[in-house]
């Protein structure tokens, strides 16, 4: 709209409504054609550069408002309000696009409705002197020409400022009065619940007042610090003579509100480190602009910064929980790996903040150094930081505010260049690997946090659903490939969340051309057009999107939910579906052989069930069937009415067929008692069975018919061969090649026939869910197949007895508990979409693949991950920022149609140390972990392992190659991928992986089939388990968790030489907990803690702690359940004496030290070390 | 004698290669569709899969009819592709009833692409030996 035809679509900037107009965006302004993408980092970041805005302050006073426009950059216009004042604006926006040349139509435009005349011919000029401007503005009152008149060449400075004025206070009293018809909201704090009134209080604030705001962007801890000054913030901005004065031209402004914000802003500092360095800031010597409001924030302000900022929304969102601090997700996604810093003390951005190891770089301006930023980009940082550099504590309390307003550009492009000299941040730190002995941290390794201005930081989406194994996106195919990384995204897109804002609404606005839904990264053209910032199209905002249902105001599309949310739930209508939703249906089928029977799980089975009837979700439509089988299939037919369940054989297995195909699946409420009976009945039905053959394939076909009508999860449980019918197998593995280094076969599938299977269910919305409960091979990787196609999911519990192997048993009993309650969604599809220029193109994990970017997921649980490799397939060079977003139809057990849309925004780079910078290693080891299940199973599992280590040798030697002055005797590698080796070894040592140890067939594949299925935490754990010790836990760094205390023990590195006899130590595998106890280890620990008077008398089977009242024994209690708290299967425990047998069970997992057939992580830095010199 | 056996060789296998001719152009319009969201893998897949078996017995028809003919020359240009037809047909994943083209897997880009370019060279193969044949 507004934008000239240079900057042509985008949109960039978002209205503010107030009249503010930040105008464009930096250096790609000079672009005359780089229409889309563009610039369009600079409506997000909204400040792009550095306009000043004033801020609106307190409502009846607009002063004027000023820009400055930096380069020929768009005006824009703003059309905030409703009512005419819209239309004006509107109107001119248009005209402004059409505009090819921008600016003379422009003024012309503004010239007629108001009486700026004299303005705009200065503004043309190119040279306003302020002054002249300013009194104008002033005195021109009562028009709101929302102008910004850019008219000269980017290159010169001066010439591209221009100064607009806006005022509109005639406009704004009419806004107000509108508002207030709309909302009570107008007036300030009053209407704001109690709670959340602190932080929107602070959002206004933060919105209301100009600088302050700005120098909080650049720091992202400011908010909290903000909060304690909101009070005398507001009182600042109604403050009649401080809007005056921000209204005033410049030098004046600075003037007062340095003044104002001071406080503020040295406290802030000093709390918070902020990643990004402004620029410009960091120069003293320069004059450094004036007050520049971020566009964002002004955007929010909406018309009116009260009334606006005063509207709190309800629904508890990822704002709020982000801004507490407190949550979980803050602290995930705000700590960052390399010195996390676990408590909730805001710290956004440790990997800067650790800052300086060398201390000379604290005098410098530090932070991430992104030249390739622009100066939009830059501007996040607010006219006070300007003389702050926000990251190193040095800085705070000494502040240096720019003199020259003017300068502005200049300033901060120059920053932009002395960005590029500046240090580099930790996570550049190099580390030499072989000599850093404690390379493990003490605390967990978090998500690094995507270097953004922090007002999309907060924005951004949660890294436990979204994450991506390069925060920082290279710029072209050819910086990705010198990198050497890989370059993927993971996720866990249905993750139980606990805050979540669902939205209803009868449309659902989304991009025309790439259906985009709206996100908190699109731009914001005018009120009434956004910018898509997937394709960049330019599309319309509906009507019935520009009604607040939070607020309940009008006019703010920049405020809903949807646009404040990375992470939100649609009700989709009817439009989304093909047919209407289908109601849960559940099918067991289930293992009645001889097998079967003496393993005793259908006790397990029915038991959970029975408990767990009522909770299955799902609504009064719910169906639930049985099907047993061995050499024939048993049907049940529960029709209401019956007065027992009958039973219904049919022998025919070569041609299968339902005997009655309506009363097989049944309302599970109506014949409740039925079921039941059958479920009381079913475990004794079978046990004086001779049958020993088991007709899965036939079974299998069977539960396809029955659901194929409507579609539903079935489980299957399945205890040995299959070895009748169709689909049957044979045993392929040869036990004396358990331990073979050489080659392993038989990762593939040995038959087609469960593949077919899945892909006919997958059809029919139908996923197959898999239970083998085994003692002996059952060719996993071919039943897999059928879980794998269907997006359903596996569970193997090899050697299960529910006598023999008790703790097999409960581990059953657990999952089952968890598989029967949890969420469920049915009939899905996921669709990822990425910017422009990115291509998928591989997807792991269990679904089909119905087209490039569509995933088709019969059925969808909380439990599921999903991993997508990338390739830049055009050069990102006109964006700063990329997003991706995946979006998640399916239909909840309830019935309704629902999309969650999960949103994640990261930086593009275009230097290879800025590549490095931004590793997510542990992304990046579980994308390579998937890729090398595919490797493995397409190719050979030694290839596998060669391309794992290579993956490190050719990564490390990238960038040992890019590090000039270091002595190439040395293992170096970035601070940021540090611990790829580790993780790499630990992946060569992981079961599905490893050569040389007696390794089941099964135990492989399933190791296989776990890491192309768990979401990345859960995989984490699994590749590299942590150990903790916890004989002398205290309560020291303790956290609290619902009125109890959690003790926060350090982890240890997975070496025995960490392990005492003296000591007890806890290892956390994901899914299971091994507690090992040294021979030595004190008697009070263990009678305290286990009951037992000392270390003889402790029996070899144990799996419970005891509840014994002694402080140590409920300090390791609450450590446990708070660690199993935090996953969804909950693991079983083993207490593992030293010098049982169970110990090499554990000790298979202390992945540091070396093994018969496997290296030491020492002897495996030497040997990529030498690798890498060859 | 004009019409030897080879010359009859020749002309039938004129006559098959515009066949293999169109089964190519069939591939590379499908593996578009493809590419191009129309279709579903399955839906997609199942057709391919019935006209992989044909193009690969036609081809080997004409190599054992060249092999009686005694036209060496012709036989070694097609041995390559002849080779390569055996290696996909016993070299593929599981039962061999499921040809070369996995639904699952056909939409991986690396795929997709593969076979795309498979049914491109083929096509330019057959195309060559056509006006081979013709001369």
């Amino acid at each position: 709209m507004h934008v000239p035809s240079g900057y042509g679509l985008h949109p960039q900037n978002y209205i503010a409504p107030s009249g503010h107009y930040p105008q464009g965006p930096g250096k790609m302004t000079s672009l005359p054609l780089d229409s889309q993408c563009g610039d369009y980092y600079s409506g997000l970041y909204m400040v792009p550069t550095q306009n000043m805005v004033t801020p609106n302050t307190a409502n009846q006073q607009p002063g004027a408002q000023q820009m400055y426009g930096r380069g020929p950059p768009a005006p824009h216009i703003v059309g905030s309000t409703p009512g005419s004042f819209q239309g004006a604006a509107s109107s001119a926006s248009h005209l402004h696009t059409s505009a090819s040349q921008p600016y003379s139509p422009f003024v012309n435009h503004y010239n007629s409705p108001a009486m700026y005349s004299a303005n705009s011919s200065v503004a043309s000029q190119g040279f306003p002197s302020t002054c002249g401007h300013y009194a104008m503005s002033t005195v021109s009152n009562a028009t709101y020409p929302s102008v910004s008149y850019p008219s000269l060449p980017a290159g010169d400075p001066y010439g591209q400022q221009m100064f607009t004025s806006q005022n509109a206070p005639t406009v704004r009293p009419a806004r107000d009065n509108s508002f207030s018809g709309h909302s009570m909201a107008i007036s300030h704090p009053s209407p704001l619940p109690p709670p959340p009134s602190h932080q929107y209080h602070q959002q206004q604030s933060l919105s209301g007042c100009n600088t302050l705001s700005w120098s909080a962007s650049g720091l992202p801890s400011t908010q909290d610090n903000l909060r304690n000054h909101t009070g005398s913030l507001a009182t600042a901005n109604s403050n009649p003579t401080n809007t005056a004065a921000d209204s005033l031209s410049c030098p004046v402004m600075q003037n007062v509100q340095p003044l104002k914000s001071s406080p503020v802003v040295s406290t802030v500092l000093s709390g918070a480190s902020s990643t990004r360095t402004p620029p410009a800031a960091n120069r003293p010597a320069e004059p450094v602009a004036s007050v520049t409001q971020p566009s964002e924030l002004s955007q929010q302000k909406g018309v009116d910064s009260s009334s606006t900022t005063s509207s709190a929304s309800p629904v508890p969102n990822s704002y709020d929980a982000l801004e507490g601090g407190s949550y979980p997700d803050m602290l995930s996604s705000s700590a960052s790996s390399p010195a996390p810093d676990p408590a909730p003390e805001p710290d956004p951005a440790p990997a800067s903040a650790p800052a300086a190891p060398q201390p000379s770089k604290m005098a410098k301006p530090f932070g991430y150094g992104y030249p390739t930023l622009q100066p939009g980009y830059q501007n996040a940082t607010a006219p006070l930081n300007s003389g702050v550099p926000p990251s190193s504590p040095a800085y705070s309390g000494f502040q240096q505010y720019a003199q020259y307003p003017g300068v502005n550009q200049l300033s901060s492009s120059l920053g932009g260049l002395s960005l590029q000299s500046s240090p580099q941040p930790e996570s550049l730190r190099p580390v030499n690997l072989t000599q850093e002995r404690n390379i493990l941290p003490m605390t967990p390794v978090w998500a690094p946090v995507p270097n953004l201005n922090v007002d999309l930081k907060k924005l951004n989406c949660s890294p436990d659903s979204f994450r991506c194994t390069l925060t920082n996106i290279p710029q072209t195919q050819a910086l990705l490939n010198k990198a050497k990384l890989p370059l993927g995204l993971l996720l866990h897109p249905f993750r139980d969340l606990t805050q979540l804002p669902v939205i209803t609404s009868n449309t659902i606005v989304r991009c025309r051309s790439c259906r985009t839904y709206i996100n908190p990264f699109v731009s914001f053209i005018d009120q009434r057009r956004w910018k898509c910032n997937l394709c960049y199209r330019v599309n319309d905002v509906p009507e019935e999107f520009m009604y607040n249902p939070l607020t309940r105001s009008y006019g703010e599309p920049h405020k809903r939910p949807e646009v404040q949310n990375s992470t939100v739930e649609f009700i989709a209508s009817s439009d989304y579906m093909l047919r209407p939703p289908q109601p849960a249906v559940y099918l067991f089928v289930l293992d009645v052989s001889h097998n079967a029977v003496e393993a005793g799980y259908l006790t397990i089975l029915c038991q959970s069930l029975l408990e767990n009837l009522d909770k299955l979700p799902g609504d009064s439509r719910t169906r639930i069937g049985f099907m047993t089988f061995d050499s024939t299939i048993h049907f049940y037919n529960l029709q209401e009415g019956l007065s027992q369940p009958q039973m219904l054989i049919v022998s025919d297995i070569d041609d299968v067929f339902l005997p009655t195909p309506d009363s097989l699946l049944v309302n599970l409420y109506e014949s409740k008692e039925l079921i039941k009976d059958l479920l009381n009945a079913l475990p004794n039905m079978f046990t004086n069975t001779r049958e020993t053959h088991s007709a899965l394939g036939p079974a299998l076909q069977a539960a396809f018919k029955l659901m194929s009508p409507t579609g539903g999860r079935v489980s299957v449980f399945q205890t040995q061969l299959p070895s009748l019918g169709a689909g049957v197998l044979q045993s392929r593995e040869d036990p004396n090649q358990r331990s073979s280094t050489k080659v392993v076969q038989h990762l593939g599938p040995a038959t087609d026939f469960y593949k077919k299977l899945a892909l006919d269910c997958s059809g029919q919305q139908t996923a197959v869910d898999l239970f083998l409960l085994s003692s002996q091979y059952s060719d996993l990787a071919s039943l897999a197949c059928m879980s794998k196609y269907s997006a359903g999911c596996i569970y193997y519990y090899p050697s299960f007895h529910y006598t023999h192997n008790p703790s097999q048993a409960e581990k059953l009993q657990k999952d089952l508990k968890r598989y029967l309650t949890r969420k469920i969604g049915f009939e899905a599809v996921m669709r990822i979409r990425c910017t422009k220029g990115l291509s998928m193109h591989t997807f792991h994990g269990n679904f089909f693949v119905r087209s490039t970017d569509l995933l088709s997921l019969a059925n969808i649980n909380p439990d599921a991950g999903f991993a997508v490799q990338l390739s830049i397939e055009e050069n990102l060079t006109d964006t700063s920022l990329v997003c991706f977003q995946t979006a998640l139809l399916y239909t909840s057990s309830k019935g309704e149609r629902r999309i969650r849309v999960h949103t994640l925004c990261l930086p593009v780079v275009s230097s290879l140390a800025d590549v490095y910078a931004g590793v997510d290693v542990q992304a990046a080891i579980c994308l390579l972990a998937n890729m090398a299940v595919d490797r493995s199973v397409s190719s050979s599992l030694s290839d596998a392992r060669d391309a794992l280590v290579n993956a490190v040798v050719d990564s490390l030697s990238a960038y040992g190659s890019t590090v000039s002055n270091l002595q190439h005797s040395a293992l170096i590698a970035p601070s940021s991928l540090r611990l790829f080796p580790l993780y790499v070894l630990a992946l060569l040592k992981q079961k599905a992986f490893r050569t040389g140890t007696s390794t089941r067939l099964d135990d492989r594949v399933y190791a296989m089939c776990q890491i192309k299925c768990q979401p990345l935490v859960h995989l984490m754990k699994m590749i590299h388990p942590n150990l903790y010790r916890i004989d002398r836990l205290t309560d020291e760094g303790a956290i609290h968790v619902n009125d109890r205390v959690v003790p926060q023990p350090p982890l240890q590195k997975l070496s025995a030489e960490k392990l005492t006899r003296e000591g007890a130590f806890l290892m956390d595998c994901g899914s299971v907990f091994y507690i090992w106890i040294g021979k030595s280890c004190d008697n009070n620990f263990i009678e305290d803690v286990l009951g037992y008077p000392n270390f003889a008398s402790i029996p070899q089977k144990l799996t419970h702690l005891p509840e014994l009242d002694t402080l140590s024994s409920e300090r390791a209690r609450s450590f446990i359940t708070w660690l199993r708290d935090n996953r969804p299967l909950s693991p079983i425990l083993h207490v593992v004496k030293d010098e049982s047998p169970a110990k090499t069970e554990f000790f298979q997992h202390l992945i540091e030290d070396r093994t018969e057939a496997a290296f030491s992580y020492y002897e495996f830095l030497l040997h990529i070390q030498q690798q890498i010199c060859k | 004698m004009a019409f030897t056996f080879a010359a009859f060789c020749y002309m039938l296998s004129l006559v098959l290669c515009a066949a293999l001719i169109f089964f190519a152009i069939w591939h590379i319009i499908a593996f578009d569709e493809l590419r191009t969201d129309f279709k579903s893998p399955i839906d997609q897949c199942n057709p391919v899969h019935a006209l992989v078996l044909p193009e690969y017995s036609i081809h080997s028809l004409f190599c054992v009819m060249f092999l009686c003919a005694q036209e060496w020359l012709t036989l070694g240009l097609n041995a390559p592709l002849l080779f390569y037809h055996f290696w996909r047909y016993f070299h593929c994943p599981a039962d061999s009833s499921e040809l070369a083209y996995d639904p699952p897997a056909v939409m991986n880009a690396d795929t997709l692409s593969y076979c795309q370019k498979e049914a491109w060279c083929k096509l330019a193969f057959y195309l060559l030996s056509f006006f081979y044949y013709l001369y």
